[in-house]
């Protein structure tokens, strides 16, 4: 009844918060080379517009890259050398904005907002001026110039895909040794709970390591994602977030009297959550913040970082490692809940 | 309990089965079975697991059609007239039961709507066979409150409420204690006096004992079809238990 | 040397409903031990008790000298275990299942063949064919083979016989005997009454209470007065009038004859003519017979009636 009911319910209002296509507090960085008054009063009105925060100030070039590969930063802002100076004296200077567009629809929002706050303060600044004075923009959209959408909605794909099909896996497993009777065998012998448990886990590893290479391949040779970084580190990576999927499928088996109670909460109470949460089509930044709090414990969030850092920015593992902790703890703990929860009786 | 009179009066053939072959790909499940049940008989269906009577029984109630032969089930066509089989028979096994959730009077009203009973008709039929099992103050209890045997016993009146020509009983007292058996079949001489034709499978042999007439299904065929007092002095054999045995052995040992 | 099987008083509800109520009684060692009651008896609920499944909700259990509560773990290793359904794998082929159920309880299927070779070589011509595929008589005798792959000390089998035929019924239970020699004690439980006077000893049970317990003939000499029985070519009328006579204790239909059960002492066949051409009847036939548990049961269901 709670399921029936409640679910829809809660789902509702998940979707209502979540959906939003407002920016809000978007991290931004700022390389200013003038820090001019100019400069100063560009970003101080770009800061306090709401909808950007600053992430970092930046003093060299070479640091743009490192920022965004971290991945908190989504856009870049750079004020040439002597802007301030260059506006009265040649009436024009340059500002370049960089933005990350592994998310193409983020980034064009951010660079079009971005835009019409500068163009707003070049009206308010020359608005008693003769001569017509220019702000020049000049962008660049890192990792996906052409801002290719599919870029965005293929690594969401793959770890809804991967993380569905492996949780409804093994959570029907267990419950279905309990409907048709032959988990009263299992429990009158030998066999530790865990024992049962990573038994059920390892042959649907294989299944699911099958089915991932084969949407990697589509998505490869079809859709055209690059993969610039490690190949090794991706399918690491992806072999670990099926081994999670997989204890989260358990979990949900230990707690599911049917199989069907089994199949509605891995599919359906997972799948909006986990799309929504996860920040691949609206971003986390934008949700209220109890939902931020949620998303973090969304382990599809913390994939679709890594997978989208190996696949378009070509990360290493030295800035994964702490999404990569998290995908390893959130296993650790979905088992040992498993171990807990098995009942070693039948009521 | 037979009595050998009751034979000669009523031959009239409510079930007419010639040649009955069902066939599922290369497996014969049904191999010629040739057979008539006559109108209020209490016809013994018996034979081991695996033997064919669930396929044959299913296609005598218009669940499934046959592969060939001719079968005329209360006056209809077995391959044309399903849907009139099912409206002028009922059906009541070990596996399938009641709602459990329901009350014994909710019961009744829900499977009297399905054969189109009106409302008063559903009433007073609810009444009589409540007072006839001596439920009539249960009728607003849950199903699930009450024991194993009056559920089976219940199911039985549910089944035959509609009048049906002909009821079917699938293993109907399967672990039932014994008491409760011989009050079920206090039933089914009931309707059997009253002119519904009964066609009983069972895996207790003394239930054969009490049917007018049995047959013995082997591998898909019919291997004996007599008055239980008959096959005894065919087989001499003290009891239907032992004419069983005898041709239930041998079967093919195909393990299947 | 532990009894194979200790109960105490025990009693176990499922919310209103009671399952067992104040069960007590010893199983010896090798013995084959026989529950005998209809469905709703509490015989699964016992089995799921010992086997460790459930906890009664009071009064104690030990088997082979371990508590059912405090050593589950200990006899979920020592024990055999064959559950009302058939619950084998059903994809997976004779021969898969019992090397699996080997595997987990850490033995080969070649250590412990001997213990069920008779069985096993019955199934052996379908050492490859899934196990759904098994008629239900094949398949109790591979979950059989399952159940005893590790040698264990006691063996429970829940209605083992149950939905099968009468002649794969009987070739379960000549399994059973010959199993019995290697020493292993057994439990089986079954609504069949006549598959009783194959045990060593039996308990009847009905609605959670246990009604006797002694070996079958015991059981049997128990019983009060003396059981005729009738046959006749109006069985039903004779049914009838039995059913009203003063003096019976009980008549009740028994395949072609009635069971008439007589506690008064003088009591002759005799009379019991006399009463009956008094109605009637001609052409009958009276015999006085050994009562069976069938009537046993009947006798004891009504002296103990059951609360509804």
């Amino acid at each position: 009844m709670i399921i029936l009911f409640g679910m829809p319910v809660v789902q509702v209002l998940l979707f209502g918060f979540a959906i939003t296509n407002d920016i809000k507090d978007a991290r931004i960085a700022i390389l200013d080379k003038s820090n001019d008054y100019m400069t100063r009063e560009i970003t101080n009105k770009l800061l306090s517009s709401g909808y950007f925060i600053l992430g970092e100030n930046l003093d060299k070039d070479d640091q743009i890259d490192k920022v965004f590969r971290k991945g908190n930063i989504r856009e870049v802002v750079i004020f040439e050398k002597n802007f301030a100076e260059k506006i009265e004296k040649e009436k024009h200077a340059a500002i370049q904005i960089i933005a990350d567009a592994s998310d193409p629809n983020m980034a064009n929002l951010l660079f079009n907002y971005t835009r019409s706050i500068l163009n707003d303060y070049q009206r308010q600044l020359f608005k008693d001026k003769q001569f017509p004075m220019q702000i020049q923009t000049e962008t660049r959209m890192l990792y996906n110039a052409e801002l290719k959408s599919v870029y965005m909605f293929v690594p969401g794909i793959i770890t809804i895909l991967l993380m569905l099909i492996s949780a409804m896996m093994t959570s029907i497993s267990i419950a279905r040794e309990k409907e048709l009777g032959t988990m009263e065998i299992l429990l009158v012998s030998p066999l530790k709970p865990l024992q049962i448990i990573v038994g059920k886990v390892i042959p649907y590893v294989l299944l699911s390591c099958v089915n991932a290479v084969i949407i990697l391949l589509l998505s490869f040779f079809i859709f055209g994602m690059p993969i610039q970084g490690s190949l090794l580190l991706l399918i690491a990576e992806t072999v670990l977030f099926i081994i999670m999927s997989l204890s989260l499928g358990i979990f949900i088996s230990t707690v599911s009297q049917t199989q069907q109670m089994a199949m509605m909460l891995s599919m359906f109470a997972l799948m909006l959550p986990t799309i929504l949460l996860s920040g691949f089509i609206f971003p986390i930044e934008n949700m209220p913040v109890p939902l931020q709090y949620l998303s973090l414990i969304m382990p599809s969030r913390w994939f679709i970082i890594i997978i989208k850092a190996i696949m378009m920015k070509g990360s290493d593992i030295m800035f994964l490692w702490r999404e990569t902790l998290i995908l390893v703890g959130l296993t650790l703990f979905f088992i040992a809940m498993s171990v807990k929860k098995f009942k070693v009786r039948l009521a | 309990m037979p009595e050998s009179e009751q034979i000669a009066e009523k031959r009239e053939t409510i079930i007419y089965v010639r040649d009955l072959v069902k066939r599922f790909g290369s497996f014969i499940a049904n191999d010629h079975l040739s057979f008539d049940v006559y109108k209020g008989e209490i016809f013994g269906f018996l034979g081991a697991n695996g033997a064919g009577k669930t396929t044959a029984i299913r296609i005598l109630c218009g669940l499934s059609t046959p592969t060939s032969g001719q079968i005329n089930v209360a006056g209809y066509d077995a391959y044309l007239e399903t849907e009139k089989i099912k409206q002028n028979i009922g059906y009541m096994s070990q596996k399938f039961s009641l709602y459990e959730d329901l009350t014994l009077e909710e019961n009744f009203t829900f499977y009297g709507g399905v054969y189109g009973l009106s409302r008063k008709q559903i009433n007073e039929k609810t009444k009589l066979l409540l007072t006839r099992l001596d439920l009539l103050d249960e009728s607003k209890t849950i199903l699930k409150a009450l024991p194993l045997g009056w559920k089976q016993k219940l199911a039985f009146c549910v089944a035959i409420m509609h009048d049906p020509k002909i009821v079917f009983l699938d293993e109907p007292t399967g672990g039932v204690d014994p008491i409760t058996r011989r009050q079920f079949w206090d039933l089914i001489y009931e309707a059997s006096h009253n002119g519904i034709t009964v066609f009983v499978t069972t895996h207790y042999m003394d239930e054969a004992e009490y049917c007018e007439r049995v047959t013995i299904m082997v591998d898909g065929r019919i291997d004996a079809l007599d008055t239980p007092a008959n096959l005894k002095k065919q087989y001499q054999a003290a009891s239907m238990n032992e004419v069983f045995l005898r041709l239930a052995r041998t079967a093919r040992a195909t393990g299947l | 040397m532990d009894l194979p099987v200790v109960v105490k008083d025990i009693h176990k509800a499922y919310g209103k409903v009671k399952a067992l109520s104040g069960l007590s009684f010893d199983v010896k060692p090798g013995e084959l031990f026989g529950f005998i009651g209809p469905d709703g008896a509490g015989k699964t609920t016992l089995f799921r008790i010992l086997t460790t499944l459930l906890i009664p909700d009071s009064g104690s259990a030990l088997v082979d000298g371990l508590d059912v509560v405090k050593d589950y773990k200990a006899i979920r290793r020592i024990v055999g275990y064959m559950p009302g359904r058939f619950s084998l794998y059903q994809d997976l082929t004779v021969e898969e299942n019992l090397n699996f159920f080997a595997g987990i309880f850490k033995t080969t299927v070649k250590e412990n063949y001997n213990l069920i070779k008779d069985i096993y070589q019955q199934i052996e011509p379908f050492k490859n064919r899934p196990a759904g595929k098994l008629s239900g008589g094949m398949k109790q005798k591979l979950a059989l083979s399952c159940a005893m792959i590790h040698k264990p000390k006691v063996l429970f089998l829940d209605e083992p016989t149950t939905g099968v035929d009468a002649v794969s019924r009987m070739e379960f239970w000549e399994m059973l005997k010959r199993l019995q020699q290697q020493g292993i004690s057994i439990l089986v439980s079954t609504p069949y009454m006549d598959e009783a006077s194959l045990c060593d000893r039996v308990a009847l049970i009905q609605q959670g209470r246990l009604m006797d317990i002694d070996t079958p003939q015991a059981i049997i000499d128990k019983l009060p007065g003396r059981m005729f029985a009738i046959t006749s070519p109006t069985m039903y009328k004779v049914l009838l009038d039995l059913q009203q006579f003063e003096n019976a204790v009980s008549a009740y239909p028994f395949g072609d004859s009635v069971h008439l059960h007589v506690i008064d002492e003088g009591f002759e066949t005799v009379d019991l003519a006399a009463y009956l051409t008094g109605k009637g009847h001609l052409g009958f036939e009276i015999k006085l017979i050994n009562a069976g548990i069938e009537d046993c049961f009947m006798y004891l269901m009504e002296k103990h009636p059951a609360h509804a």
